[in-house]
């Protein structure tokens, strides 16, 4: 089933053309990762599919539906960057996911704080980074949605860290739904990629699965990616 | 291709997922993994393996990946699925066989590429797989722990 299509989709910023024609289609039950270099239209595309940008022109579905007042119930988006107050506290930011999603989990996001020696009354500003992109993952895979839209997760954090980030996410996601990830950390994600989608310049360059591409290219996706984005 | 999955204990939770090497489809590898490991035991014979989701999180890919591995796996006769209570390893001493036989001629085959690229003849490699013996620890290594 087609969780998200985009036809002939057009976006600009003045005269810039970020996204010049994208045709997608990503089906649920899958993990699919979208790669590109900086500035190729990561985050516009996702964006787009989140309803904080409205197209130039051409389509989006979600679940067969205009991104809109519905479809934000159905999606859980983790931006690039911090996007929660920072004023707030752990254990607030649980009562606050709760009041605002149906489909949040708190039991489950409070287990893994606590994995994760989250002291509930700490404040966010007061967590280093890569416990605020922890805690933030948390939230957004602890609600059971159709669709999860991450933006970059794994960027500027260390190694185990990404390690926790890309367990979490196999643990915890609703495998009937969606997992649509940006990144350009590649190496980490793509054992847990289906498919993977190369976008170059706001165009769509490849959209294939995970294995299939790894054995016509003879190499891991993240070796292809540099072949074909070099510099 | 090494592989540890471990819940060290309640407060640390440290997690490797397998390595995969470059290019080679993932679910290969893992079935390639689980063959050896299937082989060599650490998968005994009628044992019962986790859930695809439980494996596919311990080894940090897909579980569409794993559950083509392991399908690739059953219809190969190493596993086998009871419907409702999950896939257990193959008890089948024929199968075994076959499969350790398979591994053997595998590895000894990439011992005769490796020496034939060296120079070695057939015989001169036999003479060394004839002459070979397991090295012993000598009190020098102990010193080093």
């Amino acid at each position: 089933m087609i969780e998200i299509e985009c036809k002939d989709l057009v976006k600009k910023y003045g005269r810039k053309t970020c996204l010049n024609g994208i045709n997608l289609s990503l089906e649920n039950q899958r993990i699919i990762g979208l790669a590109g270099p900086n500035g190729s239209g990561k985050t516009t595309l996702i964006k787009l599919i989140e309803r904080l940008l409205t197209p130039t022109s051409g389509e989006i579905t979600i679940h067969g539906k205009r991104p809109g007042k519905e479809t934000k119930g159905l999606i859980s988006y983790l931006p690039d960057r911090d996007f929660l107050p920072d004023w707030m506290r752990a254990g607030e930011l649980l009562d606050f996911y709760q009041t605002f999603y149906d489909d949040f989990d708190r039991t489950k996001a409070e287990n893994l704080m606590r994995q994760l020696n989250i002291d509930f009354s700490g404040k966010l500003k007061h967590m280093s980074k890569g416990t605020r992109e922890k805690v933030q993952l948390v939230l957004c895979m602890s609600r059971k949605a159709e669709v999860y839209l991450l933006d970059e997760p794994l960027a500027g954090v260390d190694p185990a860290a990404r390690d926790y980030i890309i367990h979490t996410i196999l643990e915890n996601y609703n495998e009937d739904g969606l997992v649509f990830i940006s990144t350009h950390l590649i190496t980490d994600i793509e054992p847990i990629l289906d498919e993977v989608v190369f976008l170059k310049e706001g165009k769509i360059l490849l959209h294939r699965n995970a294995d299939d591409l790894r054995a016509e290219t003879g190499r891991s996706i993240d070796d292809y990616f540099r072949e074909v984005f070099a510099c | 291709m090494r592989s540890d999955a471990c819940l060290a204990d309640q407060r640390r939770i440290h997690f490797m997922a397998w390595e995969f090497r470059n290019g080679i489809p993932i679910y290969l590898q893992i079935l390639d993994e689980m063959k050896v490991r299937i082989a060599s035991g650490a998968l005994p014979p009628g044992s019962k393996i986790p859930p695809v989701r439980e494996l596919a999180a311990n080894a940090g890919v897909n579980p569409n990946t794993m559950q083509r591995a392991l399908t690739a796996l059953e219809q190969e006769g190493l596993l086998y699925a009871r419907r409702t209570s999950g896939r257990y390893v193959t008890e089948d001493a024929e199968i075994m066989k076959e499969l350790r036989k398979k591994l053997s001629e595998k590895y000894v085959g990439e011992l005769f590429t490796q020496l034939t690229s060296l120079g070695l003849t057939r015989d001169e490699i036999i003479a060394e797989v004839s002459g070979w013996k397991t090295p012993e620890k000598t009190s020098q290594d102990d010193q080093k722990l």
